[in-house]
Order: structure tokens, then C-alpha cells, then sequence
């Protein structure tokens, strides 16, 4: 189930960075295993930004947790993952810390609670240097605040000795940003970066994001939910549901053609800034599946418009579409060629929910 | 201050507000440290807003968090008392009465939470939590059963569920119980308090169907209190803006949406980000510099100007001096279609 996003660049595997090949990831429960993370792949190149969209529970962030390793113990991770060819998966506790934090980089969503409340940001950004360069404590704090300066945090010589709590959300989100690019990684994961902060908020801190990864050239992993952040800050998308990939695309075409009824749905269930209120919202019925037991078929099928007897038998494979770049997890996807969600997703019935 | 119609020529009769709050002020007190607590300041939460909501109608509350906009539909309900200022329901002022006098009027206006996993007990079943208000207002006896089957089906859920707990329920569904026992006593006016912020996308589409569908059936008057514009430009027929405590632009939902006139409200449309690639890499964005002032000691003059982009760049020193010193009030702009609190109001189209 590997996606080969670009089957035309082929000479180009050089480029590739981040290589994540058939990911699996469960977790035991009671009622059987959790099975979260069922056969993620992607490749990410040089430089390059790649969406993860998704519902909450469709395993988007247990992926890069699974990549970063930093899932508990109790957790069973399968598959491959690879940076720059070497493997990032199995390796034990020293030699995963000497990548993490150096080669590739994570962002969370709460800065509150990925800042330590007892130290300076100052401390915090020079620990980040000093874990793997060996360079004075001085020198460590000038970098400090170059990387604060970079964030775009007004008068860092000041704010270097502030605590996270004299800070503000934003200004919090950004001291992690910096953290995150203290070595220069090759690749960010952003895990819903902005989800905690107000609007005008947000689109400051993706810009000092972006800032940040040109000054760099990091790759990055923007996972989020929000689909108008995706629209502006990625080249490619993979759209999640139920642990496994439904549909990758660039992001014009998941935007303008999506080929997976999900997608189709996501798009046509979203309230619109930028239109007048004409048409009715087109909500998805149902829920997503519990992720114990999933029953044969297509996870997507209790919830689809279009779903037929074969969809309940068989999950369909990630398809590679006409289009190079492009695949998706839908027996029907050519039926969606040029699809409007008002046609697919019948809105003019009562929309009851089962429980 | 007064958030009335955009143009005054519309029938603006007296008998269509239903709800209208007048000068409302909300200070809560800062307390020292120590044994005690001595009274160091205030926040000021609310300043002088007032709004009229009228029959069938959506009025939006907008505004980013601390702006006041849960504390002024809270100020509406008599959930907290008002510092200053009145709330009129039916030609009847609220803030005066006791907690006996406005019990039976509680029952016309009612408000969903935006956490529908808090707001419900989870030790009582669903059919007790929508019957609950019905008990209260002594309205069980005699059908009351019925009625809790009737709620649940008007908001869309399985009438064979009334035995189950909230924890059975997913987070859509649970935000329809709050919906069903919200409307268990036949309210006119309902108080929607960031009501789909917690739920994804696919789900939210469901719940912002439903209200649409409860308003035009029940002819219900919703003040949606909320901080996404895209759910509020979907679903409100007028819009007012907060910042700081205080309403900043108001106008019918094109109006804003077309040309907004004020500078805040301008960054605030865009500063949203749009679910269409070609017309975010084509976008412009007012970018804001800085924080949200501290409530507790608000800046003089307009309280945006410490961010303002038009007062940092546009204006020269004797055009600041009037938003440093003179407080901008709500009125009809001359050059747009909204009412703006800013010296130098000016439409901009955004979209």
C-alpha cells in the first residue's frame, strides 16, 4: 500500500526525507486490541509540505507519535519508518534522542504543557541547542535569541528570561516553534499547531511557521483538522479516516475534485466565509467506527451515500488514480469524477442520527 | 451604542424586540493576595454594550476569547448580575427581579452550552435530563412523557433511547439533548453559547441543519454567541462584533461580511483561513501585531488601537491623538453600510 504520489519523479528518490511505509499501530484494551493506525504510508521530500487531515480518533496523531517515538510502551508499532535512510522505529531510548529534537522536530498543540513552567524560555531554547551541539552556555543563549527573533517575539534580549506563564498563547506557540527549530531539522511534524489559539492568532503564528521553515528549508507534517488551514499551507494532502489513508492528492485536487466520498463530505459539511448562505450543509450521518472489531468492508460504509453490497465485503485498497499523485480508498471513485456534495449526500431528508 | 437595524428605513416597530439589553456593564473584581482579598481593580468584562434582539431572528455575538461575548449572553440571562446597565424581555426589565419573579420568564429564554460532555449529569438518564425542566416548571404531570419522546424526535435522536446515559452518546448527539432540553418549555428565545465549537466538521453540519430547521419551525430567536465566522456568516441574519468588552461593528451578515468598516473586524475576516487553495495563496492578510490588552486596565481612547493596523501605519500623529484620547462610539458610518466604533471608519472588501 505504498503511495507513490509522483510515479513521474521516480529518479528523484534521492529527494525523499521521510519515508513511512505500511505504519501500524495498536493498543491493547480490555475489549482487544485497538488497532489505531492501520497501514500508513507516505513519503515526504526534501523541503516539501505535506496535510494530514482528519476527524478526531482517525489516527492522525498517533502516526507522527509513532514516527517521533514517543508512544508508551504498551503500544505495538509495525511498518517502517525511515529519515534520511535510516530507520527511526526499534531504536532504543540514547539513540532516538540523539534524532529527536536534531533531524526532525515536533509542535504540539498545547504550549502550555510542552513548555516547562519552572524554566526560562531561555533555558528551555538553549537546552535544545546544547542537547546536541557541543557549544558554550553563552554562545547557546545568543542562538536563544536569535531563534526568539526569528519566531517573530518582539525585543528577544528581554524575552529570553520570561517564563512560559508571563507569555501568551501565541507567543507560547512560537517559543515552541523556535524550540522545534533550534537544530535546523530536516522534518517538522506540526500537530494541530493553532487549534488552541483565537484566529488573528493563528494567522500569526502560521506565518512565523513559515518563516521559520524558509529560513531552514525544513519538510514538514502539518496535521490538523481544519481544512482551510490545510488550503493554504501544504502542497499535498492525505486525508485520514478510521486509521488508514482515504485519499491523497494534491491540494487543489482534493479541494476542487475530491475522489472519496469522505473527502467530498468533509468539503460539503463545511460552513463557507467566503459564500452567502445559499445552500444547506451537508452533514456526514452517523459516526466514525469504534477502532475494536472493525467489522469487514469499508470503514467509511455505515456513513456513505453511495456504498453498495461490495463495499461491505471487501475494504478497497488505496487506488492509484488516472491522475499522477493521486489515490483513493473508494470502489466507486470514478462514479465521483466532477461530484457535488449536494448531489452525493441527500440533504433534503430528515437528518436523524442513530445511535 | 445601540445595535439597531443597519438602515433605519426597515419597519423597526417596537413590538419586534424580543430581548434588548441597554448599556450593559459587567466589572468582576481583582483580589489581592493574602487573608484579605482586598478589591485591587477591576475586569472589565462588559462596557456599555447594548443590543436589541428581535422575533426569528439570529444575532451572531463575534468576537475572539476574553472578549466578553459569553459574559454579555450570560449578563442577558441573569445568569450573573449586571454592574450597570438593564435587560428588557417583553417590555419587562430582568435585572431588578428576584430569583422567585424570574423564574417563570427563565422558561422563554434558554441557552445551550458549548461543552455538551459538561453540561449534562452523567448519572441521570437522558429522559431525566430533558423532563428536568419540565419538572421544575411543574408542566410533567400530565404528558410529560410524551413530550420528552416528541423533544427527542424533533431534535433527531431515537425516541427508544430515553433510558440511556449522556457517556452512551457521541458528542453531536449529546449537543442535541442539550438542544431538546433547551427547548422542553416552549422558550422564544434561545441563547446558543459557542453550541458546535467542540464537534467536527461532519457532525456540526448536522447540528447547524437542525437549527435552522428549529428556528423556521418553532419561529425561535437565537443569539448565537460565537468566535468561527464561517459558521456565523452561514447561519446569523445580523452580526455584532466584540473586542475588549465592547461592540465594535455591527450590521446585517452581508453587510459585514462585504464591507466590513472596521479595522477590527477587517483583521478579523482575514485572519480566517478559507477551504479553497487558489483564493488563499491570492489572499491579502491584515496581520495584527501584538496581544489583547489586559481588561483589567483597558487602553484610553479606542481600545484596539493598541493593535490597530490603520493606527500604526495609516495615521499621522494628529489623527492618533483622537483614538488615544476620544473613546470612538457606535454609529452609522458614512461611507459603508455598518455601524462602526472607529474615528476612521472605512469599508473594505475582503472576499
Amino acid at each position: 500500500m505504498t503511495i507513490e504520489m509522483d510515479a513521474t519523479r521516480q529518479d528523484l528518490d534521492s529527494d525523499v526525507i521521510l519515508d513511512v511505509d505500511n505504519l501500524t499501530v495498536d493498543f491493547s484494551s480490555d475489549d482487544g486490541p485497538v488497532r489505531a493506525v492501520r497501514g500508513v504510508s507516505y513519503r515526504l521530500r526534501r523541503g516539501e509540505s505535506l496535510g494530514i487531515v482528519g476527524e478526531s480518533g482517525s489516527g492522525k496523531s498517533v502516526t507522527s507519535m509513532a514516527i517521533m517515538g514517543l508512544l508508551p510502551r504498551t503500544a505495538t508499532v509495525n511498518g517502517a519508518a525511515r529519515l534520511n535512510g535510516q530507520s527511526l522505529l526499534g531504536l532504543n531510548d540514547a539513540e532516538i534522542s540523539k534524532i529527536r529534537g536534531n533531524k526532525i522536530a515536533m509542535i504540539f498543540q498545547d504550549p502550555l504543557t510542552s513548555l516547562n513552567p519552572v524554566y526560562t524560555v531561555g533555558k528551555q531554547l538553549a537546552e535544545a541547542v546544547l542537547v546536541h551541539n557541543k557549544i558554550g552556555k553563552a554562545r547557546a543563549r545568543e542562538q536563544a535569541i536569535e531563534l526568539l527573533d526569528l519566531v517573530g517575539i518582539p525585543n528577544p534580549k528581554q524575552r529570553v528570561d520570561s517564563y512560559p506563564h508571563e507569555m501568551s498563547g501565541g507567543m507560547r506557540q512560537r517559543v515552541v516553534i523556535a524550540i522545534a527549530m533550534a537544530n535546523q531539522p530536516d522534518v517538522i511534524i506540526a500537530d494541530e499547531p493553532t487549534t488552541a489559539l483565537d484566529v488573528t492568532v493563528q494567522a500569526q503564528v502560521m506565518e512565523a511557521l513559515e518563516s521559520a521553515r524558509k529560513e531552514t528549508g525544513a519538510a514538514m507534517v502539518l496535521i490538523t483538522h481544519d481544512l482551510g488551514v490545510i488550503a493554504g499551507h501544504v502542497e499535498r494532502v492525505l486525508v485520514m479516516y478510521a486509521g488508514k489513508p482515504v485519499e491523497t492528492a494534491p491540494v487543489d485536487d482534493l479541494f476542487y475534485s475530491p475522489r472519496m466520498p469522505y473527502t467530498l463530505g468533509l468539503l460539503g459539511s463545511l460552513p463557507r466565509m467566503d459564500e452567502a448562505r445559499s445552500h444547506r450543509l451537508t452533514p456526514i450521518k452517523g459516526t466514525p467506527p469504534s477502532m475494536v472489531n472493525l467489522p469487514p468492508g469499508c470503514p467509511f460504509e455505515p456513513r456513505c451515500p453511495i456504498s453498495q453490497d461490495i463495499c461491505r465485503e471487501t475494504e478497497p485498497e488505496l487506488f492509484q488514480l488516472e491522475i499522477p499523485g493521486r489515490s483513493s480508498a473508494c470502489h466507486f471513485h470514478e462514479q465521483l469524477v466532477d461530484a457535488e456534495a449536494g448531489d452525493v449526500y441527500k440533504t433534503d431528508t430528515a437528518e436523524a442520527e442513530e445511535a | 451604542m445601540t445595535v439597531t437595524e443597519g438602515v433605519p428605513t426597515t419597519e423597526t416597530t417596537h413590538g419586534d424586540v424580543v430581548l434588548s439589553a441597554k448599556n450593559l456593564v459587567k466589572h468582576f473584581p481583582v483580589r489581592s493576595k493574602g487573608v484579605l482579598r482586598r478589591k485591587v481593580g477591576d475586569v472589565h468584562a462588559v462596557c456599555d454594550v447594548s443590543l436589541d434582539l428581535k422575533a426569528g431572528e439570529t444575532l451572531a455575538l463575534v468576537g475572539e476569547s476574553g472578549c466578553g461575548k459569553s459574559t454579555t449572553a450570560r449578563l442577558l440571562l441573569g445568569l450573573i448580575p449586571v454592574t450597570s446597565g438593564t435587560v428588557e424581555y417583553d417590555g419587562r426589565e430582568l435585572t431588578t427581579l428576584s430569583r422567585n419573579q424570574m423564574r417563570p420568564i427563565r422558561s422563554e429564554i434558554q441557552i445551550v452550552f458549548q461543552d455538551p460532555f459538561a453540561s449534562m449529569d452523567p448519572r441521570m438518564t437522558i429522559f431525566e435530563i430533558i423532563a428536568e425542566p419540565l419538572r421544575v416548571h411543574g408542566l410533567f404531570a400530565g404528558g410529560g412523557r410524551q413530550r420528552v419522546k416528541d423533544l427527542m424526535a424533533i431534535v433527531g435522536l431515537n425516541p427508544e433511547h430515553v433510558n440511556r446515559y449522556p457517556h452512551e452518546f457521541s458528542g453531536g448527539q449529546r449537543q442535541r439533548i442539550g438542544i431538546a432540553r433547551a427547548l422542553a418549555l416552549n422558550p422564544k428565545v434561545l441563547v446558543l453559547d459557542e453550541p458546535v465549537s467542540a464537534l467536527d466538521v461532519s457532525i456540526q453540519a448536522g447540528v447547524i441543519n437542525l437549527l435552522e430547521d428549529l428556528q423556521e419551525e418553532l419561529g425561535l430567536s437565537y443569539l448565537f454567541v460565537s468566535h468561527d465566522l464561517s459558521v456565523v456568516r452561514h447561519i446569523a441574519d445580523r452580526v455584532a462584533v466584540m473586542y475588549l468588552g465592547k461592540i465594535v461593528e455591527t450590521g446585517t451578515v452581508a453587510e459585514i461580511f462585504a464591507s466590513a468598516s472596521h479595522p477590527y473586524t477587517q483583521s478579523l475576516i482575514s485572519a480566517v483561513p478559507l477551504p479553497d487553495p487558489r483564493k488563499e495563496r491570492t489572499r491579502k492578510r491584515i496581520l495584527l501585531t501584538g496581544d489583547v490588552p489586559s481588561p483589567v486596565t483597558p487602553p484610553s481612547g479606542c481600545r484596539f488601537r493598541t493593535r490597530c493596523p490603520k493606527f500604526a501605519t495609516e495615521l499621522d500623529e494628529d489623527e492618533q491623538q483622537a483614538c488615544i484620547v476620544e473613546m470612538p462610539t457606535l454609529q452609522q458610518t458614512d461611507t459603508g453600510p455598518t455601524q462602526s466604533a472607529c474615528h476612521y471608519s472605512a469599508p473594505v472588501e475582503l472576499l
